[in-house]
């Protein structure tokens, strides 16, 4: 641990530095260019090593290369952008890295934009980095509402998902399906209670009571009294908040408790990598929302397919967003003529989006928060599933407008 | 015991109880052996991988300070952790509960799992055997003598040094043991050991160091103090375990069952 520490320490040094280093050069010379430095940088910004990495890491480096090609092969000799680069950086989760990894991104690296970062400490983290240095972030991994809520900016905008259309899609879903009475149960931190106030909120607009708050530690991996604290109300639905492996600690020993029979489960944040981990048969019934699934229809399986050619592996919806963030960034370009910061934000603001991953997509002007539709999905029994990754059954489409709230009033630009 | 024969505190337990998870999860997807046999084949497999350890590594560093093994153990846990994720991901594996114990029995009020049950009969079996090895048998003698006084046991004719790389393995057999059952309750990846090593420490460290009734005793107690806690105080129940260990550690510096000399 101190080891890290340690090199954080000389980590943000360096990139302390570094920063001083590029004040001391002028600065960015974005100005009336058209292309800066002659071309146009794609910075992602992830975990490459650590829980989130199946989910995006590595092979959202894949699905913006993917973004790269069709933008080429649809522009040709016509593009804008004529040189595309990307480059990738580990933010191991952790708000500090991700801030010095952001700063030498956009500086020494001349990175245009920003994609992806997960964990929403790092992402807000992030978010501020881009205000500074007036240079354009995307999030895709991270589900805070303050993105777009009270340190939202104008250079930030965030695609593919947030707790409040979670909890819409799924709360107010199962309510409406018979679920009145909730147990949630929540680890006691950022993203835990962020989580829980969201559901509360869309289950008890739906008409719903939700009768146990239980807090957790983070991490975790015994949660047998809590499991039964929770089905000691009798609910029709347990709610659980845990994410990657704590959510597998959590549903196995839900399983093995025998409250699989008794209360629905809902699942506030899923990704398709967490079914494929533990098996169909562990989350039987288990109810959550998802952002995109790729074997929806054929326009996204065929996408899915082409993904597979290269990844050996199908993709989950962070793969998805960050291509179709990556492709209409560079589209903004094409249409703004330049990778200036502020030309392509006035491309993107108000934006009406539909691709592989958005329908009825658009990128809201007053708050940068890309609303589109989504999912309400069920677990497959294993006698449903055909393939390997065909794990999802689609209940519904929940329109951008239900699944979205309007945007906040904390939110100045 | 590790610790008690050879002074070395290893900290690469959780990596070892990790690891004996992660074998019989890949061995279950690949070669689709079941858990009971992997019961049996996980530790044989940990048990050479602890004399390679003791060979290779660990003797060389016993004569020095033992804050070197500890060293060299929790480098050892970072190696392990990161060459099974740069292998096999972070994402878990799959491990189901085993067939013919996927049921549930009520007991009066409570209900549990065969599993649960399961788990908890096969642990305290365990912990007899070990007793029984350790008392009754002239192999467990000498290991309590070493234990003792490695000294004195050396003075009387008894080569403490021959029996030192077998106890390590059995050490980091049993690791491996405990994650073959944790498998088809826990999420079976890289990290799970990380976790659990921390709670060991203190389970350690309440019992007394190198004391073995201590640690069994301590093992139970830190499970109680997690349940209740779980039951009353919720998001705190880990911090829980570590206010207990604080309140040995005040009265009784060498831990409940340690001796002056130990701590």
């Amino acid at each position: 641990m101190h080891r890290n520490k340690s090199l954080a320490l000389a980590a943000s040094a360096v990139a302390g530095s570094l920063v001083l280093a590029a004040c001391g050069s002028g600065g960015p010379s974005s100005g009336g260019g058209k292309i800066s430095d002659d071309k146009v940088v794609l910075g992602l910004l992830n975990d490459q090593s650590g829980v989130y990495k199946d989910l995006s890491g590595p092979n959202s480096k894949v699905a913006i290369q993917m973004a790269v090609d069709d933008y080429k092969a649809k522009y040709g000799d016509k593009a804008v952008a004529k040189n595309i680069e990307i480059i990738t950086a580990d933010h191991q989760n952790k708000p500090d890295i991700a801030n010095t990894k952001a700063q030498e991104m956009y500086d020494r690296q001349k990175a245009d934009i920003i994609l992806d970062v997960p964990t929403s400490s790092a992402a807000l983290a992030v978010a501020t980095q881009a205000k500074a240095k007036k240079k354009l972030f995307i999030d895709i991994g991270a589900g805070t509402t303050a993105l777009t809520g009270a340190q939202c900016n104008k250079y930030t905008f965030h695609w593919a998902y947030d707790t409040g259309m979670l909890a819409a899609g799924t709360g107010g879903a199962l309510v409406a399906d018979g679920g009145k009475n909730w147990s949630i149960v929540y680890p006691d931190y950022a993203f835990g209670q962020d989580m829980t106030k969201s559901f509360s909120a869309a289950v008890e607009k739906a008409g719903g009571t939700v009768q146990q708050k239980i807090a957790t530690p983070f991490p975790n991996d015994n949660f047998a009294t809590f499991i039964t604290k929770a089905g000691s109300t009798n609910p029709d639905v347990v709610g659980i908040m845990a994410a990657g492996g704590d959510l597998i600690n959590f549903v196995k020993q839900y399983n093995q408790a025998g409250m699989a029979d008794k209360a629905r489960l809902a699942v506030g944040l899923m990704f398709i990598t967490d079914i494929h981990s533990l098996g169909v048969e562990a989350f039987k019934n288990t109810v959550f929302t998802d952002a995109w699934y790729w074997n929806f229809d054929d326009q996204n399986r065929a996408w899915a397919d082409k993904f597979k050619e290269k990844t050996n592996t199908r993709p989950s919806f962070a793969h998805a967003g960050n291509y179709s963030a990556a492709f209409n960034y560079l589209e903004a370009v094409q249409a703004a003529g330049t990778d200036d910061a502020d030309a392509v934000v006035k491309q993107l603001e108000g934006k009406k989006i539909n691709d592989v991953f958005l329908r009825n997509g658009e990128v809201r002007a007053a708050d940068h928060n890309v609303t589109h539709d989504v999912y309400q999905v069920k677990v497959k029994s294993k006698d449903q599933v055909k393939e390997e990754w065909d794990y999802e059954e689609v209940l519904k489409t929940v329109p951008a407008s239900e699944a979205y709230a309007p945007p906040s009033p904390d939110c100045k630009m | 015991m590790i610790f008690g024969v050879l002074g070395v505190v290893n900290f690469s337990h959780g990596a070892c109880y990790m690891l004996g998870a992660m074998i019989a999860a890949i061995l279950l997807r690949d070669t689709g052996m079941t858990f009971w046999v992997a019961l049996v084949v996980v530790p044989l497999v940990m048990f050479l991988i602890g004399v390679l350890m003791e060979r290779l590594l660990v003797q060389w560093l016993l004569k020095l300070d033992p804050l070197y093994n500890f060293l060299l153990t929790f480098g050892l846990t970072l190696f392990t952790v990161d060459l099974v994720k740069r292998q096999y991901g972070v994402s878990s594996l799959a491990y189901p509960v085993p067939a013919g114990l996927g049921g549930r029995v009520s007991l009066g009020s409570v209900e549990l799992s065969v599993y649960q049950i399961f788990a908890a009969a096969f642990s305290v079996l365990v912990c007899v055997v070990v007793w029984l090895v350790l008392t009754k048998t002239r192999v467990g003698m000498i290991v309590r003598a070493s234990t003792e006084d490695a000294e004195r046991s050396r003075a009387l004719g008894i080569n403490v040094a021959r029996w030192v790389t077998p106890v390590f393995g059995f050490g980091i057999a049993l690791a491996g043991l405990a994650g073959v059952l944790a498998a088809p309750t826990r999420s079976v990846n890289a990290d799970m050991g990380s976790f659990f090593v921390i709670i060991l420490f203190a389970i350690v460290v309440i019992g007394g160091l190198g004391s073995i009734l201590g640690a069994v005793v301590a093992g139970f107690l830190v499970g109680l103090v997690e349940a209740y806690g779980q039951g009353y105080v919720g998001q705190f129940s880990q911090v829980l375990i570590f206010v207990l260990m604080a309140l040995v550690i005040l009265f009784r510096p060498a831990g409940l069952f340690g001796r002056e000399e130990a701590a």
